[in-house]
């Protein structure tokens, strides 16, 4: 699959201090793609870069094959965390004013509003200005104004922040559908349980280097500890924690950590043939916020 | 370009549209005519005040044939009489009349301060003291022109009216009337004032949007679309024609209802002068008249070919220069107000003081320091249009035209600089070191 974004070591100084320091990833063409990093890591640096608001001082980015170029910001929706708009516009007039900026006609960009506005169901907002809509509204706005020009590339900097379960379903269900029509998107967030379920590539910026990249199955995999949950029925054998190194032991439930020569079947088989009824037996894989922490932290 | 566009259509629009820019639009020159009114009513009500005043003349200085009267004043009402000081002071208990007024007797023609004596117990008016005053000193005047048996005509020929007239040297310059000098300080004050007024006003409108525009976090969505420069710019040239428009809709609506209220009231601005104190003071209505007559002949006969142009020519020079200053102070100020707002004293002094410099160079409109000033890039769009009227040699305009220009372009730049970094920086208390710094960095 060709990527839809590369940055090839890119470095960006400010005054002496370096906010991303030889960074490249690449992010394949319609996938969900996690820009991971705790605050002050050089995510939003990373974004700006990409969206053309500043240029990198060593490095390239290229956006679907072609260097970054005056045409590409046509090409990407970017919704930044802090959120803005114009508040004494009317919505309509507001959305029309920045599709137009995009390279809209008039024609496409009323008839890509009007899209919208029937789709969340709030035709009756054209007229309202920006400041009487209350926070949530002002989140669909600003969503809409992001993916109006649909855009090849979608950037959204921690985009539930601030909205209620409602609304971040309603936008989570957008995202999975433009993921479904082949936008590409690049997700940054430190919430990372929302990264589990959406993202499938991330990449984990600190102190602007990239310390961890791949698929979200491939990192798990990558800091898993062996660590084995077995539910079971019966009694345990006596000699079990001479062969295994028990570290959690429930009424039913137990944790074994494996060393690192052993197999899971081995410990499958000395249960079954020493007589315990298994229930379930299964991995535990480190959950991406451990990853974090551990990278991050650690 | 088509993004420039539509950033300035924004701006320009978006402000326009305003309840409040078309009430300020429509209701200045309206509070303006209002001003003229009240002004004119007040003067009305003033000389609506009449007094009616005895007068006793025991020394018999009043030519018997003559009245106290004047035909040109009647708000004082002289009533000669000829009861005692008591009787009468009676009478202006009672109300007859609002005072007594005591003649002086002379008896030293040759005396010059005498003192005259007026009873009442209200408070005397200011015009009602002068007119006494004057009235009484002609009195006085022409009692002692008869006692002394001096020629009223001879008299009258020691009066001299003068006109000072200046007369060029060169056959190539116009011969300007007497009242040149006094037209070309109206037209130059007016234009310095107007340039400090729209550099101020709009200036900081530019500042206090772009000040908006980070603070409500839409620059980001907007320069990742546009850049930077685009935006400042759309910014600057959105609200400038917004006061041109406001400026174009005052110089046409001011003028209308002026003559409207001419109309409906009769009341005309040359009301004002005739009804200074007593009327002595102000010239003859024919005088007025020919002032008048000779003003508008100076006003026509300047080069305004020249003048306009070059008037437009500063005030984009100085608006640029000025509301680009604005606008990097603007990006570089945060939430709190209070501590930008020394960022905006820098730029402010020089206004206020060019903006007295042009009066100083409208009395002395060759004078080193004008001269100088309409050198300065930062002092010339406020002083050099108040020297136009005064003839400054070609080569001062070109220079100090040139001049601007080629800073307005500098600071538009550099301010850019700053622009592009300040509408991103967040949370960092911003000194000028800052700012230099600023201007240097990379993309």
């Amino acid at each position: 699959m060709s990527s839809i974004l590369r940055l090839e070591n890119v470095i960006k100084k400010y005054d002496k201090h370096i906010a991303v320091n030889d960074v490249s990833f690449e992010i394949p063409k319609g996938c969900i793609f996690g820009l991971l990093g705790p605050n002050g890591a050089g995510k939003t640096s990373l974004i700006r870069i990409i969206t053309s608001i500043t240029r990198a001082d060593q490095g390239t980015v290229y956006l679907d094959g072609e260097k970054l170029n005056s045409k590409h910001p046509y090409q990407i929706g970017y919704m930044p965390e802090e959120r803005g708009l114009y508040k004494k516009m009317k919505t309509g007039e507001h959305l029309m004013y920045l599709a137009q900026l995009r390279g809209l006609s008039k024609k496409k960009a009323l008839s890509e509003i009007n899209y919208w506005f029937e789709k969340f169901d709030i035709e009756s907002w054209w007229g309202k200005r920006v400041e009487e809509l209350s926070k949530g509204m002002q989140q669909k706005i600003q969503f809409i104004s992001t993916v109006i020009h649909r855009p090849k590339l979608l950037i959204l900097d921690e985009p539930f922040s601030g909205l209620d379960p409602l609304n971040t379903n309603l936008i989570k269900d957008e995202i999975a559908e433009l993921k479904s029509n082949g936008t590409s998107i690049v997700f940054s967030t430190h919430r990372m349980e929302q990264v589990e379920e959406i993202c499938e590539k991330i990449v984990l910026i600190n102190q602007g280097k990239n310390v961890l990249e791949g698929s979200v199955k491939d990192v798990k995999n990558q800091f898993k500890e062996n660590l084995f949950q077995i539910e079971y029925e019966g009694t345990l054998p006596a000699d079990i924690s001479d062969k295994f190194q028990l570290l959690k032991f429930d009424e039913n439930k137990i944790v074994v950590k494996l060393e690192a020569e052993k197999k899971s079947n081995e410990l499958l088989m000395y249960l079954l043939q020493e007589g315990v009824y298994v229930h379930a037996f299964n991995e535990i894989l480190p959950s991406l916020n451990e990853v974090f922490i551990r990278q991050v932290g650690g | 370009m088509n993004k420039l566009w539509l950033i300035i259509k924004r701006e320009y629009l978006t402000r326009v549209k305003k309840r409040s820019f078309i009430i300020a639009t429509v209701l200045t020159p309206l509070a303006f005519a209002l001003f003229f009114i009240v002004v004119g009513f007040i003067f009305a009500y003033d000389s609506d005040e009449s007094l009616r005043v005895a007068f006793v003349d025991p020394g018999q200085i009043l030519d018997p044939k003559k009245g106290l009267k004047s035909e040109k004043d009647n708000s004082l009402h002289f009533l000669r009489r000829t009861e005692s000081l008591d009787i009468l002071k009676q009478q202006v208990m009672e109300g007859k009349y609002d005072g007594i007024l005591v003649l002086p007797t002379i008896k030293d023609l040759y005396k010059k301060e005498d003192v005259i004596y007026y009873y009442s117990d209200k408070q005397v008016s200011l015009n009602a003291n002068l007119a006494i005053t004057n009235r009484v000193s002609k009195v006085i005047r022409d009692y002692k022109v008869r006692t002394l048996n001096l020629d009223q005509k001879e008299l009258d020929a020691l009066k001299s009216d003068l006109v000072f007239d200046p007369v060029p040297i060169s056959s190539d310059k116009v011969d300007e009337s007497s009242n040149a000098s006094i037209v070309a300080v109206g037209i130059g004050g007016f234009m310095g004032v107007i340039m400090y007024m729209t550099v101020f006003i709009y200036g900081m409108m530019v500042m206090r949007s772009v000040m908006e525009e980070k603070t409500s976090r839409i620059v980001e969505v907007m320069i990742s679309t546009v850049k930077p420069f685009q935006l400042m710019m759309g910014k600057i040239i959105g609200v400038g024609a917004v006061g041109l428009t406001q400026v174009l809709i005052w110089a046409i609506i001011l003028p209308i209802t002026l003559i409207i209220i001419q109309l409906i009231f009769g009341f005309d601005p040359q009301a004002l002068q005739n009804a200074s104190p007593s009327g002595a003071m102000a010239p003859d209505v024919d005088d007025m008249q020919y002032i008048l007559a000779d003003v508008s002949n100076e006003l026509a006969s300047q080069n305004w070919l020249l003048i306009i142009p070059l008037f437009i020519f500063y005030f984009l020079g100085g608006y640029f220069l000025y509301a680009s200053m604005f606008a990097a102070v603007g990006s570089a100020m945060g939430d709190d107000l209070g501590e930008g707002q020394a960022l905006t004293i820098p730029i402010t002094i020089p206004v206020v003081l060019a903006f007295y410099i042009m009066f100083a160079a409208v009395q002395a409109p060759h004078s080193k320091l004008a001269v100088w000033s309409s050198m300065f890039p930062l002092f010339s769009p406020i002083v050099m249009p108040a020297r136009l009227a005064f003839d400054p040699p070609m080569w001062q305009i070109i220079l100090s035209a040139s001049i601007l220009a080629a800073t307005s372009i500098f600071f538009v730049w550099l301010s850019a600089r700053i622009y592009r970094v300040g509408i991103l920086m967040y949370g960092k208390k911003v000194s000028f070191r800052e700012l230099g710094k600023w201007i240097f960095y990379r993309d």
